[in-house]
């Protein structure tokens, strides 16, 4: 008995050959698996992650080379059928024309550059800043949490449309300015004035992460600072903020047309939905084509990121299964 | 006896308490007020104590993962609580701990391989690059796991399989002390045994002594030479395994001892039993003099006012350090060595190893759905 009693102590596994491979239920559990690999497995499901990827990967590619979806030059102008409607012939202009005469449908593929351009970078740009800051605040706490965080609830103060337009007719654009001067003014206001929520977010993240004992081991084993932050809290702190970005980087897509729209955002001759759909405005009842089809486009780009970022949120949720 | 290893001198640990807009320290939670012991080499020192009573902050402090508000600890004659840069990190590779929660104290994003190579990542002068893949491997064929599962990720195990994950991770820089935090705690009796059993076979092999903090009893004793008894930061009690429970001398462990279950029904309700009135008080706030003073059924005005020494006091055979005034021994019952294990072995139903391995691998299973 005793020496039986010993072996099982000493050879656990081998006495009963990885248990864990029998999954009793869930189906086809048959190797590795970690939160990332099962979330894979809910996401592949999920009919609504393909469209909004296939929405994003569309515009994306309309993004990166839009002489694919039009050969026409968006930038040929000609008064003499300025806001023609869409005419609906083989080679006719199907969106129709604006004011200017400028091709709406040429205009419209080729503004996606810019808001897809805006969106990124803007998520980037915020998202390193809030982690940066949130987890530092976080990890020392102290005075310097202190200190950060209210710097954080200065920013989060200013509302956003006010300090957009203080920011974008401080530093105008004129007609020099060139095309990545005017985008990249955008995504610094979008930046400058979205990172306390990213950063909040991620303190709290961190905050909860901190205390668990594989930090203390870490600790205890002599590990420093940034090998704790980088190995053990940032893999395991990150994934609401990742989540959150995605949300916001559609978010930050309507913010830049909002403030294309105020005239203040992106401006000519830089080309962009905002400033489309703000040019045609004044127009809706005599030629409401020139606002649709931009407004069109800039719903669905919005709404493919923000239905990305909530079906991957509810993926990574395991309470949501 | 062998030489010490370990000394808490005096420890004190206080935590503030902040109040108002201004933060203002209104108070201290002293969660260790006072705690001495050695740690000899290759022995272990069990502390037992109920919740709160600063037992892990304790270990917390031996470890320097909490600065200690005053006292030291000396670890082979050089003050570990003064250490600093490259002296703590070499330290550091002697002390290591082993954590109660076998759920949280793996990293769920990293693999096995991963967190017991740690050790190796970090003192990386012990183990050459290229060998650390085969240490590791070794590392968890000595705790009982199987080397080709260095690739699974915590989840993957069940309760006793990761907590043998974390020794191995604890073991990794062959350490002379090993902290151990409620290790067992937190696992199915017969789970328990296994770790219990694992513990004891890696102290005789590597020659480790352990701090074995718990707060069961029967457990303490089946594994510790020595045990100490903590209430309200300080340490009642302490001497030798049968000193301290065949013959305790502190009111305190009287009552704890006469709490333990006996698993014997015919010694049901011949023992004596001492019920302890009212809770503990608060560590914020502790009772002047002796703590134990407004719940002990000895208290004088003595105790009121005057802290008891820890020192050596006749238990009726020899003596061992108690701090009461009023010391003297009491048999509670005969508490037999009932860890797990041995709970096993003795008992009239034995189990077959069959039945044994059965219960060991129910919880994997659970695990993993």
């Amino acid at each position: 008995m005793t020496d039986a009693l010993k072996s099982s102590e000493t050879s656990p596994v081998s006495g009963a050959p990885a248990p864990v491979l029998k999954a009793p239920e869930g189906g086809d559990a048959s190797e590795a698996r970690s939160l990332a690999s099962d979330a894979w497995r809910e996401l592949r499901r999920r009919p609504l992650f393909w469209i909004s990827l296939g929405i994003i990967a569309l515009f994306v590619l309309m993004a990166v080379v839009p002489q694919l979806f039009t050969r026409l030059d968006p930038t040929a102008a000609s008064l003499s059928r300025g806001s023609d409607p869409p005419e609906f012939t083989w080679d006719g202009a199907w969106f129709g024309y604006d004011l200017q005469g400028y091709d709406i449908y040429a205009r419209t593929i080729y503004g996606a550059r810019a808001s897809i351009l805006v969106g990124v970078f803007a998520t980037i740009l915020t998202s390193l800043i809030g982690v940066v800051i949130g987890t530092i605040s976080a990890y020392y706490g102290g005075w310097l949490d202190s200190l950060m965080m209210r710097v954080t609830d200065i920013f989060f103060a200013i509302p956003f449309l006010l300090g957009g337009i203080l920011f974008m007719t401080t530093f105008a654009n004129d007609e020099n300015s060139g095309y990545f001067l005017i985008v990249g003014k955008v995504v610094l206001v979008l930046a400058i004035l979205g990172w306390p929520s990213i950063a909040r977010l991620m303190r709290g993240s961190v905050l909860q992460v901190k205390p668990n004992e594989y930090v203390q081991a870490a600790r205890a084993l002599g590990a420093s600072p940034w090998r704790v932050i980088r190995s053990h809290i940032l893999p395991n702190a990150m994934a609401p903020v990742l989540i959150v970005s995605m949300i916001n980087l559609g978010a930050y897509i309507s913010a830049e047309a909002s403030l294309s729209f105020l005239g203040i955002g992106l401006t000519p001759p830089a080309i962009s939905w905002g400033v489309a759909i703000s040019d045609s405005l004044t127009y809706i009842e005599t030629a409401p084509h020139m606002l649709i089809f931009p407004s069109i486009f800039l719903s669905l780009t919005v709404l493919g990121f923000i239905m990305l970022g909530d079906v991957v949120r509810d993926a990574f949720d395991p309470k949501t299964r | 006896m062998p030489e010490v290893i370990l000394s808490a001198q005096n420890l004190v640990k206080h935590y503030p308490i902040r109040t108002g807009v201004m933060r203002r320290v209104t108070g201290q939670v002293k969660a260790v007020d006072g705690v001495s012991f050695e740690l000899h080499q290759g022995e272990t020192l069990g502390i037992v104590g109920e919740s709160g009573c600063g037992k892990s902050t304790l270990g917390r402090l031996l470890m320097r993962l909490e600065e200690p508000t005053s006292g030291s600890v000396i670890f082979q004659g050089a003050d570990w609580s003064a250490a600093r840069g490259a002296d703590m990190r070499r330290i550091r590779r002697d002390i290591q701990i082993v954590f109660q929660d076998p759920y949280t104290s793996l990293n769920p994003r990293m693999t096995v391989g991963d967190i017991v190579g740690e050790p190796f990542e970090i003192h990386s002068d012990v183990v050459p690059a290229d060998k650390r893949r085969a240490r590791v491997q070794e590392l968890l064929e000595l705790v009982g796991l199987n080397p080709e599962h260095i690739h699974r990720y915590p989840h993957q195990f069940s309760g006793g399989q990761r907590q043998r994950i974390g020794i191995a991770r604890g073991i990794a820089l062959n350490p002379k002390v090993l902290v151990c935090d409620e290790p067992v705690s937190a696992l199915d009796v017969s789970v328990q045994a296994q770790v219990v059993n694992l513990m004891e076979k890696l102290q005789k092999e590597l020659g480790l002594a352990y701090v074995f903090i718990a707060h069961d009893l029967s457990v303490v004793r089946h594994i510790s030479d020595r045990v100490g008894v903590m209430y309200l930061g300080k340490m009642a009690e302490l001497g030798e395994e049968d000193q301290v429970y065949d013959r305790p001398t502190h009111p305190y462990t009287q009552a704890l001892l006469s709490a333990v279950p006996v698993p014997d029904p015919t010694l049901r309700g011949k023992r004596t039993q001492i019920v302890l009135t009212g809770d503990v008080p608060s560590p914020a706030n502790p009772p002047a003099g002796c703590r134990f003073h407004t719940r002990c059924w000895k208290a004088q005005d003595r105790c009121k006012s005057e802290v008891p020494e820890l020192i050596m006091r006749a238990d009726g055979v020899g003596e061992h350090e108690s701090a009461c005034h009023f010391a003297e021994p009491q048999t509670i019952v005969e508490v037999k060595d009932v860890s797990a294990s041995q709970g096993v072995e003795e008992s009239p139903a034995v189990l077959t190893a069959d039945q044994v391995e059965a219960i060991g691998t129910e919880p994997s299973q659970e695990s993993s759905t």
